[in-house]
């Protein structure tokens, strides 16, 4: 008898998972947004398919807000792992200079929501893999590993398939595409301890290090480049930061720490009970069920 | 009691290290809640999330701002907030689908699925039974078994839950009285035995304060003699360790070509264990090779077990592929086409006996039929809870059994034995929703050794013979539409081409072979199959096979069309509209119809559903049947023969 480890299944799992896309799907796709959450799924779809390369690209849908840091690490590794990288920004949004200083939820709604959706339809992807966990967020909890959305996108809550042992109905009606959450049942110290264990590259952000920061409406932002417009007498600071999840520098919420290794990391989010959305302005949008209604326009 | 989380602090703050290396090695189980209603079901998961420290500073701010809100618990803290997601469950306070979430303790992660009370939702609970290895089937201590408690209990030993928990919740409201816990068990006792449950484990406990939740016994129960919730979760067998006993089966999921020299077949590893070296068997075509390696991007493995998803490579050059499954040579699995096996039906539309539908098993899909239901099982009225009822069809959430009949043998293991190749789903050919899950007894043909053989004079010699490409042409439309007049027509015109074919009409097959037939949906729909049988047999024969049904159902259609190789199957929509073929009427019918004396015509009291891409579509209100005829030859010859 080899007793396999709750990470050992939740790897099979995801793997499994992946490989019924690749076999089902005509034109799969991986969302990759470059945080902890896609770095494992990246990770996997490279076991999923060793020694082939994952047999599909990596899509960033950009907002060209997001960290110096992060750029560097998507080129990175779509060199490393040998896959397509294709990067989509919205016109529109772009042509009307969007940004999260001035447009506030429009920001994440054209850039992200409507960003996602045109790339999809640009390219013709019929399976989208998302890292999504169901840890994350209570309407995330009732949401299937194989999500299927109506041609404008849209989710349904109450019309989903039921999902039976390991058995995936990927067949679509025209129009439908899936997202598929390989990850559903990861929690995020389970994330965090697979990337311990595998030795996955992510984003330095994540560690602590001193960084030039303002604070504003009690979070702390981080100025990552000079677009940052400063108000008359504010001045960054240097503070030892950390990032509990990654986005749009500018809606992205530092806490502030010393850890700067994986075990202290690890060991401050043990101890200091705060949970990870809490650095994320997105979620506070629109009240309690956001996340919700988000998903029902077509969020992620 | 001691210190009600599950994590140790101190080890955290002191050694992150070891803390870490500790938790690495924890082993995960899946377990089901169920109860009815108000039995503190999300409760009970919002204390085991909130005391393993799952929620964490600002969900909890929310949740006590929810609380005094919307909660029911006045300024208490509600836990059940914690877990019922949706908005629209949130307003009507109950949850209304099936729920997955996490906690963990120093031995194992647990992933809980949270299944709602009411009846309707059988299909949810079901949902998350397929996947765990133990049910915490919640009671209301103060009501003691009620119908949905025999329900659940049923459904969970019905999907092969080995381990029942028995949660005798509420313990505070009853005074932590003994003896009602013990009457409670032994009435379960009773039950549990007479629907085949072995054991199960009875715990008291109360949601709210804890009581026996992680330490037992707890100050108000010091009768109980038991283990606490928590330490029975954390030491019940798991099913996947279970499993590894077992022969080893890897269903094939892809295979993994980068290159010439690399053929892999990855997999999950539904049973047993497998080793470079052992002897391997492929089904089911029955050939036999060796394994020569586990392929991982970490380097090669020297074994592996159920559970694991692997890439496995073979000594031998052999045929191998998604659907078929790699079986250690010795003992391999059956095949064949025809099962015993327990329905759920899961979809709103009922289940239509001979229609086709997409069965998926591990990771093959062919078309099922299922005939008519042997029985119903009752599991709502408690009474009789267990017993067989006799049915035509299953509607949403009834359980049953039936005989399933596949277009192609399929390789499984009986439900019992194993989830991966013994579980299946349904799923409709139109609305590609999931309809049904089953779960096989066994076969009733036998195929165990028979490996399906390649004729020596196959379907290509037959054709070659005759110098064509077999094909069927399938006339479809309503009565007095033209389909014979214009399928008599082409069999003309092909006969004076030298082509052989056959015509197959209502003279010809309701006089004989379906002579048995009437006019019901079900009877209707048996009347295409057999039509499509036969039509695919000539097929076989290299015939060009003409059929002139008015075959109204757009799904026995897609059936036809799924039996017959790619290409083979030629839709013809003969589109006559309703009132052009009312007032031709050549045989009566229609005034028979509107009289009342024909029951179930098409077009009057029965639908017809149009084809939505017909390879060809004849409207006869612009074209004669003569050149409707023309028309059809040449797209055929087109089709079969370019160098005609």
């Amino acid at each position: 008898m080899q007793q396999l480890t709750h990470l050992d299944r939740l790897e099979a799992e995801s793997i499994h998972i992946m490989r019924e896309v690749v076999a089902e799907a005509q034109r799969p796709v991986i969302l990759y947004s470059i945080g902890k959450d896609s770095a494992v799924m990246l990770h996997l779809a490279r076991k999923a398919f060793f020694p082939s390369p994952p047999p599909f690209p990596l899509l960033h849908v950009d907002t060209t807000w997001k960290f110096k840091d992060m750029y560097a690490l998507r080129d990175k590794m779509a060199r490393e792992s040998g896959m397509e990288l294709l990067v989509y920004q919205n016109p529109e949004a772009k042509e009307r200079g969007i940004n999260p200083f001035d447009h506030g939820p429009l920001h994440t709604d054209m850039w992200k929501t409507e960003g996602l959706k045109q790339a999809l339809d640009k390219y013709g992807f019929d399976a989208a893999f998302g890292g999504a966990r169901r840890d994350e967020e209570k309407s995330r909890a009732k949401e299937r590993i194989f999500s299927f959305r109506n041609a404008a996108h849209g989710w349904d809550p109450k019309n989903q398939r039921p999902e039976l042992w390991n058995l995936y109905n990927a067949r679509k009606n025209k129009g439908e595409s899936i997202r598929v959450f390989p990850i559903s049942n990861w929690t995020e110290l389970d994330i965090w301890q697979y990337i311990m264990k595998e030795g996955i590259e992510i984003v330095p952000l994540y560690m602590a290090a001193p960084r030039p920061t303002v604070e504003r409406d009690g979070l702390i932002l981080m100025v990552d480049d000079d677009r940052f417009p400063l108000k008359p007498g504010e001045k960054p600071v240097m503070r030892s930061v950390r990032f509990r999840t990654l986005g749009c520098y500018p809606l992205s919420g530092a806490v502030e720490s010393e850890a700067a290794t994986l075990p202290e990391v690890v060991q401050e989010m043990l101890l200091t009970t705060t949970s990870e959305r809490q650095g994320r302005i997105i979620d506070r949008d629109a009240g309690d069920a956001s996340m919700e209604k988000k998903k029902q326009e077509g969020y992620f | 009691m001691t210190d009600p989380s599950y994590v140790t602090d101190a080890l955290i703050a002191e050694d992150i290290e070891a803390y870490l290396e500790l938790h690495q090695n924890k082993t995960l189980l899946r377990f089901l809640t169920c109860g009815s209603v108000d039995d503190g079901k999300s409760t009970l998961i919002g204390r085991l999330l909130y005391d393993s420290k799952m929620i964490f500073e600002d969900q909890l701010a929310a949740l006590e701002a929810d609380s005094k809100k919307v909660g029911t618990r006045g300024q208490e803290i509600d836990f059940a907030l914690l877990v019922d997601g949706l908005a629209a469950e949130r307003e009507q306070g109950i949850t209304i689908d099936v729920a997955y979430r996490f906690f963990a303790t120093e031995k194992r992660k647990f992933i809980v699925a949270d299944t709602p009370g009411h009846e309707q939702y059988t299909r949810n609970m079901v949902t998350g039974a397929s996947t765990a290895d133990l049910a915490v089937i919640l009671i209301d201590a103060r009501k003691g078994i009620l119908p949905q408690t025999r329900r659940h209990s049923y459904i969970a030993h019905l999907l092969g839950i080995r381990h029942i928990v028995l949660a005798v919740n509420k313990m505070d409201l009853v005074e932590y009285d003994r003896e009602l816990f013990e009457n409670i068990v032994d009435d379960y006792k009773d039950f549990a035995t007479g629907i085949g449950i072995e054991e199960f484990t009875a715990i008291p406990i109360s949601g709210v304060f804890g009581d026996n939740i992680t330490d037992a016994p707890s100050a108000n129960t010091q009768w109980y003699e038991g283990p606490s919730l928590i330490h029975h979760l954390e030491t019940v067998e798991i099913a996947n360790t279970a499993a590894q006993a077992r022969s080893f089966r890897l269903p094939v999921q892809w295979v993994n070509r980068p290159n010439l020299d690399f053929r892999g077949f990855a997999g999950l590893i539904a049973s047993g264990e497998i080793a470079p070296g052992q002897q391997v068997r492929i089904v089911p075509s029955g050939k036999t090779s060796t394994v020569k390696a586990i392929v991982t991007m970490d380097g090669e493995l020297e074994h592996a077990v159920a559970g694991q998803s692997v890439t496995l490579t073979l000594e031998d050059e052999v045929d191998c592929s998604r659907g078929d499954v790699i079986a250690i040579a010795d003992d391999p699995p059956q095949v064949a086409d025809q099962f015993e096996a327990t329905l759920v039906w899961m979809s709103e539309e009922a289940l239509i006996p001979g229609r086709g539908y997409w069965l998926k098993l591990a990771t093959q899909t062919v078309t099922a039929t299922v005939a008519e239901p042997k029985y119903e099982i009752n599991v709502n009225d408690p009474s009789g809870l267990g017993s067989h009822l006799a049915v035509k069809s299953f509607d949403l959430n009834s359980i049953g059994v039936a005989e399933i009949t596949t277009d192609r043998p399929i390789t499984f293991e009986r439900y019992e034995d194993s989830r991966q190749l013994g579980g299946f789903i349904l799923v409709d050919k139109i609305t590609n929703a999931t309809v049904a899950a089953g779960m096989i007894h066994f076969s009733l043909r036998r195929a165990q050794n028979v490996h399906w053989q390649a004729l020596e004079v196959g379907r290509e010699q037959h054709a070659a013979i005759k110098g064509q490409k077999p094909a069927v042409l399938w006339f479809t439309g309503l009565s007095g539409s033209g389909k014979s007049t214009i399928a008599n027509l082409v069999e003309k015109k092909l006969h004076a081409l030298g082509k052989h074919s056959f015509l197959l009409d209502g003279d010809n097959i309701r006089h004989g072979l379906n002579k048995d037939l009437g006019f019901t949906e079900a009877d209707r729909i048996e009347n295409i199959r057999r039509v499509g049988e036969v039509a695919k047999l000539m097929a076989d024969a290299g015939l060009i096979v003409l059929t002139a049904f008015i075959s109204p159902f757009r799904a026995e259609r897609e059936m036809v069309r799924a039996m017959l190789a790619q290409g083979e199957f030629i839709e013809i929509f003969v589109d006559t509209p309703l009132n052009v073929a009312e007032a031709r009427d050549v045989k009566g019918l229609y005034k028979k119809a509107r009289a009342g004396e024909l029951k179930n015509f098409t077009g009057i009291d029965s639908p017809y559903e149009a084809p939505e891409a017909a390879e060809i579509r004849i409207d006869t209100t612009q074209t004669t049947p003569e050149d409707a005829a023309d028309l059809i030859v040449e797209r055929l010859v087109g089709i079969w023969t370019p160098d005609l």
